[in-house]
């Protein structure tokens, strides 16, 4: 039964990329019209668009033009960047490392907070540090990513100087020198992906202890500890695990402004790039990798709360 | 009399206890409660929904609900009072002194944990004993409240074990700590009648047993006078009457306890069944379904993936109450449901007034929808909640009739008049009306159709007694006054004979026996009515005990409803069940007088000398 | 069973003692006098932190209205006297809040700004409701293959992190104004849809839109009168969130470059604009000092955003915290 729900819902994820596969070449390729116009510009003559038709196989039909794309997409054969003619997985491949070194920093630092956090928050609903940390943690995902990152700026790097507010990595930066130059965005984004997790926590938390059953447990004389550790938490795990994907998936979109802000060489501020000149083609790769984690994150976060599910677990 | 010397375990003294409104002001909900629970006494604290009974009961833990708060008074255990103590130690009270069970056992398991570990817990937690003989006492106790399995039933976990077994599991949860006192809030209210027996029997064993004494919180007479001593009857958060059961039972002396009694439906018994007035009466029959089968799930060879329903004849006749009676899921609901055209047949007819009726909503006509009106059991939710009264009864007059302005207004205050209802509700929300206000008027839009028959599903299930009476009454009154015809779905016989004329007896979706109310309540009995009138708790001291004799108790209750492909459904329970004949082959229908159709196998005689041999045992275990 | 001796208490024998008090009892009983279930209507209360938070609001829905005929200077005047200049006064007039990286007048290009960053939030919240609520409502009345249809695209684009799909957008048709309503109306029309499909879908099980299809009623007055009415409170509070989430979506996207584009004044790219403003102000005597000009716009989004969210947790009520509390 549990087997039979996980397998189904990886085989609904498998759907979902060639849908979101779908999407972003529909986007990139069929609706903006001739990409060779776009990619061209305006200057371009009959001839050179009709020879880079041509040459990217632009006159065959869009379910062609699709699936020959996939193929390549799924072989790593990302194309040719417009600008400077690189090919596409040699750019991503020098960026991605910093990406996905900066993410795991950052869900290393922020889920251990973010529980224990989110727990004590529950544990003490009503209390005068309970309702700052909701109140906190409301403020921040109520604002833009930049806020957080401009406010951040603003105090340790204008007002007491401690930390640089612009990267300028070197590559020949000790370890220390090179958290040091990090810490700003880290710190940013910790700060944003924590918010959204410790009230994820917090609620799901409450949500357990709202039940008959944690009633019960009171009435049968249960101490406080063992009624969140023993009676909550056995059954807030799943949830728990939900949030921490959810919010990893999250964490793709806050690299995204982090990463402009402070000019850090990762795969978000090359997409980024990528859109201001309009290349296309990058921005089609880059999207695909971002999408994909996003897919693969929800899908963890949607295995792991049938796994969590007593009555899954132990059928009858 | 020597109970009267026994100790005092907990009293209850000028017990006020209120909750706070959005605005700060207080609302008191328990108005100074005296009483007092002696050691081994079963007392029980009776009345109907706002009364406070749950929230006196919770106060012997020192506990209230979120929201409400304790605002003066007393509760002693053992001469100490539990509302001022620290709340370390009422916190070592709970479970170990005073144990709690609740309503619904489904919800009060936790999902995640094993039920040995939940039912052990409190014991090893207070340091009463040691895991091992925590697990011991466990496994004595499954076994004295007669669990299946009770060695394993410990590894498993609350979802893996029936709503019955769940509920004798709290039980035992509450008495591993041996606990002076245990505090049941309503503990068979949400089980079928031959389940509750058999619970109410467990508890009232092990009480004993244990010499535990306990308060036992319900709605029911007909409970109180099997399990308790000494009975106070609440209303609005104050005593009304207290005394012992026999007092209280036999000789009430407070007007509202009569009140309560006399809502009391009577035992169901021949001679309960009303005639049809003659000027109602027509030969032909107005709403029927014939060799009807129905289910969920689509069809695979023809038949409904899940079968709910099978080969079901029924009619209800001009002007005619039929009473529909079966335990949860023997399909009840589903019958009126395809009645009304909500779920089409997989095979069968369905005919009003001599013409075969399509089977679904929307190929029906609109006068054919007219005239058969469903009633939903839940009056909130069968009330749209953002719609006013006087739209949700306006809108049949409108849809069917054509009615407006003042012409539909003035119906409406006729309607809400034959329902006994105020006329100025018509401009009220059903959020501000009470739980039996909202039931007249989910019958007033029924009834606003101007229909031929009208199907109610467990309309006075969700009501307390008194208000469920007084809309049985109505229902009287509205077929005198309209000669409309009613088919009336309940799991509580007595309700079912105070009002129908016909009884249509379902067990596991089908039929197994049905005729005038008269005939179906007197024997002989199909083995299945049987059982459901043994079940019926009267309102007699002795009467569990009593009932416990009977033999088809003994081989009856223990076992869950089972749809099943061939043969009687009913065989797996049934005292005289023939193997071999019973299990393979559908029942014959055995035709007696007046119309009276019982499906059973055995023959007239051997359904009647069950009945001879039945009250000879009662006379013998009697002397 | 054996006889017992009736405790003797204050209450005993009620009926003897208190003949007044007995009478009361039935009477109210003769009278339907059982108590409502539920308290009635209760008009909507709020805390002071969420009378303060509709205060910050309403202040910002003048403004989107009135703020360019209110603001002292025009967007686009580049009239300080210098930029990234402390708060000064000169021929022009006064700038309360300093300059920008142009010179202009910090105070009214924020006034101006309510317009564009509220102003195209609040379109594109009200096309993605437009779009959501009428498809999610279809799918959950209709169900079936419609309800399948549209939920699998649905699913496919709410798969994707929004700010992922308006880059893909913007890559694909540049940035203009009607392309970022549009973008962000669809992209934020599939939550709603989610919530309105579930709503609907809520609503319709419910017994009183059973008996509505019982009595034979037609489709659209299911919806119209059973449905809506029921959804319309879940929806508005809905309606914040997701305006909330449009401001931050569009804002990010300004921020990058990618939004609103210059010299029209909007509250994200005037914090990137004067971002180099933070170590680069002058004060009146020509030092060196902070130039608030990017933190006025984001403390803007951020009084906006906040206030909302405030208003819309006001609003819900909070589950589970009253039996925590009674933990030992």
């Amino acid at each position: 039964m549990m087997m039979r729900m996980v397998l189904q819902r990886m085989g609904i994820g498998i759907v979902t990329l060639f849908v979101v596969s779908v999407i972003v070449f529909l986007m990139t390729s069929i609706l903006p019209g001739d990409v060779a116009n776009i990619v061209l510009g305006q200057s371009a003559t009959p001839e050179t668009l009709a020879a880079y038709r041509a040459e990217h196989g632009l006159d065959r039909p869009a379910y062609v033009r699709y699936f020959s794309w996939l193929g390549d997409m799924a072989t790593g054969d990302l194309g040719v960047s417009k600008a400077g003619g690189a090919t596409i997985s040699s750019l991503i491949d020098s960026r991605i490392w910093n990406t996905v070194m900066m993410a795991g920093l950052v869900a290393l630092i922020s889920i251990p907070i973010s529980i224990l956090l989110g727990l004590w928050a529950a544990m003490h609903p009503g209390t005068w540090l309970d309702r700052g940390v909701t109140f906190g943690t409301l403020s921040t995902i109520s604002v833009p990513e930049f806020f957080i990152a401009t406010i951040l700026v603003l105090v340790f790097a204008v007002q007491l100087k401690w930390l640089p507010s612009t990267l300028n990595l070197t590559g020949s930066e000790t370890w220390l020198e090179w958290l040091r130059k990090l810490a700003m965005p880290l710190l940013t984004l910790v700060i944003v992906v924590s918010a959204q997790m410790i009230r994820m926590t917090r609620a799901g938390i409450l949500n357990v202890m709202s039940s008959p059953y944690i009633e019960m447990a009171i009435l049968k004389g249960v101490p406080r500890r063992r009624i969140i550790l023993r009676h909550a938490l056995h059954n807030a795990i799943g949830p728990i695990v939900n949030v921490i994907a959810l919010n990893l998936a999250y964490l793709v979109s806050g690299v995204v402004i982090v990463e402009t802000i402070f000019s850090y060489p990762g795969l978000a501020k090359l997409m980024i790039d990528g859109v201001q000149t309009r290349d296309l083609p990058l921005v089609q790769a880059c999207a695909m990798i971002f999408c994909g984690t996003y897919v693969l994150l929800i899908l963890i976060a949607d295995i792991a709360s049938i796994l969590s599910n007593p009555r899954l677990r132990h059928p009858k | 009399m020597a109970q009267a010397e026994k100790e005092v375990l907990i009293a209850v003294d000028g017990l006020r206890i209120s909750a706070t409104s959005d605005e700060g002001q207080e609302i008191p909900i328990v108005k100074g409660v005296d009483f007092q629970v002696h050691k081994g006494e079963v007392v029980a604290l009776i009345g109907e929904s706002g009364s406070g009974k749950t929230t006196i009961s919770l106060a012997a833990l020192a506990y209230t609900k979120p929201g409400l708060h304790f605002a003066g008074g007393e509760v002693r255990l053992h001469g100490e009072d539990l509302l001022t103590m620290a709340p370390l130690k009422q916190r070592a009270i709970r479970g170990a002194k005073v144990a709690y069970l609740a309503q619904s056992a489904a919800a009060t398991f936790n999902p995640a944990l094993t039920i040995g570990e939940q039912v052990t817990e409190s014991a090893v937690l207070h340091g009463i004993m040691d895991q091992a003989s925590a697990t011991q006492r466990a496994e004595e106790l499954y076994h004295a409240l007669e669990l299946p399995d009770p060695d394993r039933i410990g590894h498993r976990y609350p979802h893996q074990v029936s709503g019955g077994q769940l509920q004798r599991l709290m039980a035992a949860m509450a008495l591993c700590g041996k606990p002076d006192l245990m505090v049941l809030d309503e503990p068979t209210t949400a089980l079928d009648v031959t389940t509750q027996i058999e619970v109410l029997k467990a508890f009232k064993k092990v009480i004993r047993e244990e010499n535990s004494a306990a308060i036992y919180v319900t709605h029911d007479l007909a409970v109180v006078a099997q399990i308790a001593d000494h009975i106070v009857v609440l209303y609005n958060g104050e005593v009304m009457e207290q005394g012992t059961a026999d007092q209280i039972i036999n000789d009430p002396q407070h007007a509202y306890t009569k009140r309560l009694m006399e809502a009391v439906r009577p035992r169901p018994m021949a001679g309960m069944g009303t005639e049809v007035s003659g000027d109602h009466h027509r030969d032909i029959d107005n709403l029927e379904v014939r060799a009807m089968t129905a289910g969920y799930g689509g069809l695979v060879n023809g038949e409904p993936k899940f079968p709910i329903l099978k080969d079901i004849n029924v009619s209800v006749k001009n002007g005619h109450v039929v009473g529909v009676i079966g335990e949860s899921g023997c399909g009840k609901s589903t019958l009126a449901r395809v009645m009304a055209g909500m779920l089409p047949p997989a095979r069968g007819d369905i005919i009003l007034d001599g013409d075969t009726l399509a089977g679904s909503l929307q190929e029906r006509e609109l006068n054919e929808l007219q005239k058969v009106q469903f009633v939903f059991q839940m009056a909130d939710t069968a009330l749209n909640p953002k719609k006013l009264i006087g739209d949700i009864i306006g809108r049949p007059l409108t849809f069917y009739h054509g009615l407006k302005g003042k012409e539909k207004h003035q119906k409406v205050a006729e309607i809400l008049q034959l329902v006994e209802l105020p006329a100025e509700f018509a401009s009220r929300y059903p959020m501000e009306l009470s739980g039996g206000q909202k039931q007249r008027i989910n019958l007033a839009r029924a009834l606003a159709a101007d229909p031929e028959v009208m199907l109610c599903d467990e309309v006075t299930s969700a009501l307390d007694s008194i208000v469920g009476a007084n809309v049985i009454k109505l229902l009287t009154s509205l077929r005198d006054k309209t000669g409309v015809s009613f088919m009336f779905i309940s799991h509580d016989l007595s309700t079912v004979a105070s009002f129908a004329d016909e009884i249509v007896v379902l067990y596991a979706g089908r039929v197994v026996e049905q005729g005038p109310t008269d005939e179906v309540l007197e024997p002989p009995f199909h083995p299945y009515t049987r059982l459901l009138i043994s079940s019926v708790p009267e309102m007699r001291l002795g009467w569990l005990e009593d009932t416990l004799q009977k033999r088809e108790m003994a081989v009856g209750i223990a076992r869950g409803v089972e749809i099943t492909a061939k043969g009687c459904p009913f065989f797996n329970r049934c005292p005289q069940g023939i193997k071999g004949t019973c299990d393979e082959q559908v029942a014959p229908l055995l035709k007696l007088n007046a119309g009276h159709e019982i499906n059973c196998h055995l023959t007239l005689e051997q359904l009647n000398q069950v009945e001879t041999e039945t009250r000879l045992a009662l006379d013998g275990a009697a002397a | 069973m054996t006889e017992q001796i009736v405790t003797p208490s204050p209450t005993q024998n009620a009926a003897a003692a208190q003949p007044k008090q007995e009478e009361d009892v039935l009477a109210k009983l003769d009278d339907f006098a059982e108590l409502p279930d539920a308290a009635p209507k209760r008009k909507l209360r709020l805390s002071w932190v969420g009378k303060l938070a509709s205060l910050v609001v309403a202040f910002w829905m003048v403004l989107v209205v009135i703020g360019p005929w209110l603001a002292p200077h025009h967007e686009m005047d580049m009239d300080g006297d210098d930029s990234f200049m402390v708060a000064h006064s000169n021929e022009y007039g006064t700038f309360h809040l300093g300059t920008d990286y142009l010179g202009r007048d910090t105070l009214s290009r924020v006034m101006y700004g309510a317009r564009n960053t509220i102003g195209i939030a609040l379109l594109s919240t009200f096309l993605a409701y437009l779009l959501g609520i009428t498809l999610g409502i279809l799918a959950a009345v209709k169900g079936g293959w419609i309800d399948m249809g549209i939920s699998r695209v649905n699913d496919a684009i709410l798969a994707l992190p929004a700010i992922m799909l308006g880059l893909i957008a913007i890559a694909a048709f540049g940035s203009s104004i009607p392309i970022l309503i549009a973008t962000a109306g669809i992209i934020y029309a599939t939550s709603v849809f989610r919530i309105a499909r579930a709503l609907g879908q809520d609503i319709m099980v419910q017994d009183f839109v059973e008996a509505a299809h019982a009595r034979g009623e037609g489709i659209w007055y299911i919806i119209k009168s059973e449905v809506l009415p029921n959804a319309a409170m879940p929806l508005a509070t809905d309606f914040g969130l997701r305006l909330v989430f449009v401001v931050l979506f569009i804002s990010s996207l300004s921020f990058l470059g990618l939004g609103v584009q210059p010299p029209a004044s909007d509250w994200g790219s005037m914090v990137r604009e004067n971002l180099a403003g933070l170590s680069g102000g002058i004060d009146l005597e020509g030092n060196t000092v902070i130039s608030y000009a990017a933190i006025w716009p984001a403390l803007a989004i951020a009084s906006f955003t906040i206030a909302i969210n405030l208003i819309v947790d006001d609003i819900s009520a909070r589950s589970g915290g009253s039996l925590a509390q009674k933990m030992i």
